[in-house]
C-alpha cells in the first residue's frame, strides 16, 4: 500500500464512507457529507473517537452516510445540542461532530443551540442551511429571507434568524459560513472547527433541490453562485505539518490552535480580522444588507475554554471511572454517618 | 379540676409568616425533643413564596414513634397575626395556644388554654434594632415552648449549637433569646394544661435526622453517578444542591483540584434528559432530578431512551399538580403519567421510595437497574419524603460493586464475529451495547429513535418493528423480578390494604387504630412498578383491598385495575387523599371504616 492511499493514521478513505444516502440525488446535504468526509480522513480523525450526533431532518439523517463504524446518535427534533453535551460530558476524548438542520437549530432547537454555545462545549455544530424545512416537504424555516418566495410563490413576511450572527452574539467561540458547493473553503474550515477547543458553528447553505431552489430562493444554487462572497481562501495546516502554504506577508491571516494546527486564511477582496468579534457583526450585517452571503471564517477565539476545563473535569472520561474512584471512602462514609449525614 | 398529663402524644403547630427565618428555631425544637429520646415526625408546610405568606411547621410526638402527620393540633404557637383567626380555630378542644399577646381576642373559645407572650416587646427590649431581630424572635418562642413542655434547656442548647455548628457567634445569640423565652415563661406563665415531654431512655439512639432529597443524592454518589443535568424546581432542588456539595466535597482530587462529576444547570428540562441520554450512551451514569412540569417536558426524550435503550435515572420529587398546581406542597400525582410517560406504547420502571434509607437504596438500584435494562428508571420520590427531616437509622455502605449490565467492550467484540444491538442473544430480551470510544471497528452502531431493525439498521419493515416492540415488553416484564419487591405485613385477615411512598407512614398508624377497632388489616407495600407478582397474589387472598394513596384519581389502583387478573380486580378499592398536605391516618381510617360497614351490612 503506498502512503497517497492512507492518511496520516493509515486508514483508507473507505474507512470514512458510510451506508449509501437516500437523500434527494442533488441535494446540498449530500455534498457537505462528502466533504465531510475528506475533512474527516484528511484530519486523521480515529472512527471509534467519533460521536456522531444528529437532530431531526434530511440533514439529520446524513450521520449515517460517513464513518460508517463510528458510534452515532440521531436524537430528537432540535435535540442535538443536549445530547453532545452529555456525550462529550461522558467521554471528553470523543471528537463530537453535530449535525443539525436549520428547523432543527433555529426554530424547535434555538435555546439548546444558544446554550451549547454560551456553554462551549467542544463540538464542531454544522447546520445544513437550506431556508426550508425539507423532510417536512418545504416550509419556510426561520432562516428564510424575507421576501424569498416558497416554490409555492409565497413569501415570506418574516425576519430572518442568522445563525452565525445569532452565534457572534452568544459569545460563540468559532463562527463560519459556508456553502455545499464550496469544498475547497469548506474542507479546511471543518478541520479547524476539529481543532478547536470549544463549539464551533458552522453555518453551511446547503440547498434543497426538491422544495427550495427555485427562483426567489435566497438559498439556491443560483443564488449562492451569484451573490456568494468569500471571505478568505483557507487553508488547513495540521499541528504535525510543516507549513508549506505560500503567502505574501500580509495578504493572509495565520490563526494558530491549541493543538499546534493552523488554518491560513489567504485574503481575498477585504480586509477582515477573524479575532475581531464586532467586527464579524459589522461584516455580517454590511454584506446581508447588499444582499450577499458572505462565507469564511467569521470569528475564532483561539485562547477558547470549553466546559469540561472550565468545570476542572479530569483528563480521563468519567466513563471509565469505577466505584472505588467514585464512592466516598469508608472512613469518610463512617465519619459523615456519625455527623449525622 | 386536676387533668391527667398527656405526655409524648399531641402535635405541635408553630404558625409563622414565610421569610421570618422560623425554619432554624422549628428544627431546634425538633431537634431537642429528638435529643431526649422521643421519636419526632417534623412536617414542614410552607408556601410558594420567598417572603410574607404563612407558614406552618407541625412537630409531632406519639408513644408509637408515628412518623405521619396528624390533623389534630394540640399546641400552638401563633405568630402570624394574618392567620391568627384561622390557627385558633383549628386546635383541638382541650389544646393550647401560645401566642403574641398583642393579638385581638375577640372570638375566644373557652376550651383552650392561653399562653400570652409579649414578643414583639420582648424582643424589642432584649435585641438591637436590624434584621436579626426577627430571628431572634423565633428563638424565644422555642425557650417558652421549652419551658412550658419540660424540655431541658441542655437539650435545646446541643440543638442550638448543633445548628449553628459552623457559627459559634450565632449559637451563643440565639441561646440569649432561648433563654429570654424561658425567663419570661418561669416569671409570668402558669403552667396549666396537661402536655407534657419526659426523656425515653435511648429511646432514639442510633437515628439521626435526613431528608430523602439528601439520601438520594448519596445514593447518586454511592452509585458512580457522574453526570448530573438539572433544572431547578421545587421540591427537587435540592437532591442536585446536595449531589453537588457532595461532588464538591469527595469528588475533588486534592493533588489536580479536578472533580470527578460534570453537573449542568441545564437550560430547561429538555435539555436537561437530553443531556442524561447522551452521557449514559456514551458509557457515564447519569441522572436529572424533577418535579411534574419537568417529567411533562420530558416525555418525548423518555420515549426516546426507552425506544432507543439508553440507561438513565430520573428523580421525580412530586408535587401537585395539574399544571403548576401548588408548587410546594406533596402529591403522589405522577405515578401513572411517569410508567408510561412518552406517546407509543412505553412502559418504564418506576421506584417508589418510602422512607430516607429507601430513598438512598432505591437511588443506587435504580442506576443498576438502568444499565441491567438498558432504558430509563424513574424515582418518585415526594416533597414530604424529598424535604422534611425523617429519622432514620445511619445509612449503610453499599457492599456490591456497580451492575453496569451488558456491554461489549474491545476485548469481547474481537470474539464475536458479527453483533447486533438489538439482537436478543441471552432470550432475556436484553440486548447487548457498546460504547463510544471502544477501539474495534465493529464497535460503532447508528442510535435512533426512529424504526431500527436487530443490527440497529433503519427499518420500516412491519415484522421487525411488532418484533422489536414484543421484546421490549418481555424486557419490562422481566423487571417485575429485579425490581425492589412488595413488602408484605400479613396474618390472614379478610382486609388488605396497599399503599406506596409516603402513604406508608399513615397506614402503619391506621392500621393500629383500625386494629383497635375491630379491623384488623393485612398490608402491602408496592415498592416498584412493574408490579411484581406477588401483588396479584395477595389481592386473591383477601376479600376486599383497599388501595391507598395521595392523588384524586386513584392512579395505582387503576393501574392494578389494568394489569390484575379479572377475579382480582373486583376485589380492590380506592382510597384518596389529595389535599397537598400529607395523608393523615384518619384519612384512610374514615371512609374504610365506612366502607367496611357498607360491605359487612351488605
Ligand atoms: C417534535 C417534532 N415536531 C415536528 C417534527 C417533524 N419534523 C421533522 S423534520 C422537521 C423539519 C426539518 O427541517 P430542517 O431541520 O431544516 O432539516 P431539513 O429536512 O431541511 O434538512 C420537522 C418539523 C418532529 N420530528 N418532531
Ligand atoms: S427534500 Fe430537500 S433537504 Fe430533503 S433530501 Fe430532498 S433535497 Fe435534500
Amino acid at each position: 500500500m503506498t502512503a497517497t492511499n492512507v492518511n496520516i493514521i493509515g486508514l483508507t478513505r473507505d474507512v470514512y464512507k458510510g451506508l449509501p444516502s437516500t437523500l434527494c440525488a442533488g441535494c446540498g446535504h449530500n455534498s457537505i457529507t462528502n466533504h465531510l468526509i475528506k475533512a474527516l480522513y484528511e484530519y486523521g480523525v480515529q472512527p471509534h473517537r467519533l460521536a456522531k450526533m444528529s437532530g431531526i431532518g434530511c440533514s439529520s439523517k446524513t450521520p449515517a452516510y460517513f464513518v460508517d463504524s463510528a458510534h452515532g446518535f440521531n436524537s430528537l427534533h432540535g435535540r442535538m445540542p443536549s445530547a453532545a453535551t452529555g456525550a462529550k460530558l461522558a467521554n471528553r476524548e470523543l471528537l463530537v461532530l453535530g449535525i443539525s438542520g436549520d428547523g432543527d437549530t433555529a426554530s424547535i432547537g434555538l435555546g439548546q443551540f444558544a446554550h451549547m454555545i454560551r456553554r462551549n462545549i467542544d463540538c464542531t455544530y454544522i447546520v445544513e442551511n437550506n431556508g426550508c424545512y425539507g423532510l417536512t416537504k418545504g416550509q419556510f424555516s426561520a432562516t428564510a429571507d424575507v421576501g424569498s418566495s416558497s416554490k409555492g410563490g409565497k413569501r415570506n413576511e418574516y425576519e430572518t434568524i442568522d445563525i452565525c450572527g445569532v452565534a457572534l452574539e452568544l459569545g460563540a467561540t468559532f463562527v463560519a459560513r459556508s456553502f455545499s458547493g464550496d469544498g475547497k473553503q469548506l474542507v479546511p474550515l471543518l478541520e479547524a472547527a476539529f481543532s478547536h477547543r470549544g463549539t464551533a458553528i458552522l453555518d453551511i447553505v446547503s440547498p434543497c433541490v426538491t422544495f427550495n431552489d427555485h427562483e426567489g430562493s435566497t438559498k439556491s444554487y443560483a443564488h449562492v453562485k451569484e451573490h456568494g462572497f468569500a471571505l478568505h481562501a483557507p487553508d488547513f495546516i495540521a499541528g504535525s505539518q510543516e507549513i508549506v502554504v505560500d503567502y505574501e506577508p500580509g495578504a493572509a491571516q495565520d490563526v494558530e490552535f491549541e493543538d499546534g494546527s493552523h488554518v491560513i486564511l489567504r485574503k481575498l477582496d477585504v480586509e477582515h480580522d477573524v479575532t475581531d468579534r464586532l467586527g464579524a457583526s459589522r461584516i455580517l450585517h454590511q454584506t446581508r444588507e447588499r444582499g450577499e452571503l458572505l462565507t469564511g471564517l467569521l470569528y475564532v477565539d483561539t485562547k477558547s475554554r470549553d466546559f469540561c476545563e472550565r468545570e476542572a473535569m479530569p483528563s480521563a472520561p468519567l466513563a471509565h471511572l469505577g466505584s472505588s474512584e467514585l464512592r466516598i471512602g469508608r472512613d469518610d462514609w463512617a465519619a459523615l454517618m456519625a455527623a449525622g449525614g | 379540676m386536676a387533668q391527667e398529663a398527656i405526655v409524648n402524644d399531641f402535635t405541635l403547630r408553630v404558625a409563622t409568616v414565610n421569610g421570618s427565618g422560623s425554619q432554624s428555631s422549628n428544627l431546634v425544637l425538633a431537634t431537642a425533643i429528638f435529643r431526649l429520646g422521643i421519636a419526632v415526625a417534623p412536617k414542614n408546610v410552607f408556601p410558594s413564596n420567598i417572603e410574607g405568606l404563612p407558614t406552618w411547621f407541625d412537630v409531632r410526638v406519639t408513644p408509637q414513634g408515628y412518623q405521619c402527620r396528624s390533623r389534630e393540633i394540640d399546641v400552638l404557637v401563633a405568630l402570624n397575626p394574618a392567620t391568627w383567626q384561622s390557627d385558633l380555630a383549628s386546635v383541638r378542644p382541650g389544646g393550647v395556644i401560645v401566642h403574641e399577646s398583642a393579638y385581638p381576642m375577640t372570638t375566644l373559645r373557652d376550651d383552650l388554654t392561653f399562653y400570652a407572650v409579649p414578643f414583639g416587646e420582648l424582643a424589642k427590649s432584649h435585641f438591637d434594632a436590624g434584621p436579626l431581630r426577627k430571628y431572634l424572635v423565633n428563638m424565644v418562642y422555642v425557650g417558652v415552648v421549652a419551658e412550658l413542655l419540660g424540655i431541658p434547656i441542655e437539650s435545646i442548647e446541643a440543638a442550638v449549637r448543633g445548628q449553628f455548628s459552623k457559627k459559634p457567634a450565632a449559637a451563643e445569640k440565639n441561646m440569649v433569646a432561648v433563654h429570654v423565652g424561658v425567663e419570661y415563661a418561669r416569671a409570668n406563665l402558669r403552667k396549666h394544661d396537661p402536655y407534657r415531654l419526659e426523656a425515653v431512655a435511648g429511646g432514639t439512639d442510633g437515628l439521626m435526622f435526613m431528608d430523602g432529597n439528601r439520601s438520594a443524592a448519596l445514593g447518586c454518589v454511592m452509585a458512580g453517578c457522574t453526570v448530573a443535568a438539572w433544572y431547578p424546581i421545587t421540591p427537587s432542588s435540592s437532591l442536585c444542591e446536595n449531589f453537588i456539595a457532595l461532588c464538591d466535597r469527595y469528588r475533588v482530587d486534592p493533588q489536580t483540584g479536578k472533580r470527578k462529576a460534570a453537573i449542568v444547570q441545564a437550560e430547561d428540562e429538555l435539555a436537561a434528559i437530553g443531556m442524561v441520554f447522551g452521557a449514559t450512551w456514551a458509557g457515564a451514569r447519569a441522572m436529572t432530578s424533577t418535579s411534574g412540569p419537568g417529567i411533562s417536558l420530558m416525555a418525548e426524550y423518555v420515549g426516546f431512551g426507552y425506544y432507543a435503550e439508553l440507561p438513565g435515572v430520573i428523580f421525580d420529587v412530586q408535587r401537585v399538580g395539574p399544571s403548576t398546581g401548588l408548587p410546594t406542597r406533596t402529591m403522589q400525582g405522577d405515578v401513572a403519567f411517569a410508567y408510561t410517560l412518552s406517546h407509543g406504547d412505553t412502559k418504564h420502571i418506576v421506584l417508589l421510595p418510602a422512607t430516607v434509607g429507601e430513598a438512598y437504596a432505591f437511588a443506587m438500584q435504580a442506576f443498576d437497574l438502568a444499565d441491567r435494562f438498558q432504558t430509563p428508571v424513574f424515582v418518585l420520590s415526594d416533597l414530604d419524603l424529598g424535604m422534611n427531616p425523617w429519622m432514620t437509622p445511619p445509612l449503610p455502605y453499599p457492599e456490591r460493586d456497580f451492575d453496569r449490565g451488558k456491554v461489549l467492550n474491545a476485548h469481547d467484540l474481537a470474539q464475536l464475529e458479527s453483533w447486533g444491538r438489538y439482537r436478543d442473544v441471552d432470550g432475556d430480551a436484553i440486548p447487548y451495547r457498546t460504547l463510544p470510544g471502544t477501539d474495534h471497528p465493529n464497535a460503532g452502531y447508528f442510535t435512533r429513535g426512529t424504526g431500527h431493525d436487530e443490527a440497529a439498521h433503519y427499518s420500516e419493515d412491519a415484522a421487525t418493528f411488532a418484533r422489536n416492540l414484543d421484546r421490549l415488553v418481555r424486557k419490562h416484564d422481566a423487571a417485575r423480578a429485579a425490581v425492589p419487591q412488595p413488602i408484605v405485613d400479613e396474618a390472614g385477615h379478610a382486609v388488605g390494604l396497599i399503599a406506596y411512598g409516603t402513604t406508608h407512614h399513615a397506614i402503619v398508624e391506621a392500621r393500629d387504630r383500625l386494629n383497635d377497632a375491630g379491623i384488623p388489616t393485612d398490608y402491602l407495600r408496592v415498592c416498584a412498578l412493574p408490579f411484581a407478582p406477588e401483588v396479584q397474589a395477595f389481592v386473591e387472598r383477601h376479600e376486599r383491598v383497599y388501595v391507598v394513596e395521595q392523588n384524586r384519581d386513584g392512579q395505582l389502583h387503576t393501574l392494578l385495575r389494568s394489569e390484575l387478573a379479572t377475579h382480582a380486580i373486583e376485589r380492590l378499592r380506592s382510597i384518596r387523599h389529595y389535599n397537598g398536605v400529607p395523608i393523615d391516618a384518619r384519612a384512610i381510617i374514615d371512609p374504610l371504616v365506612d366502607a367496611e360497614r357498607a360491605a359487612v351490612t351488605a
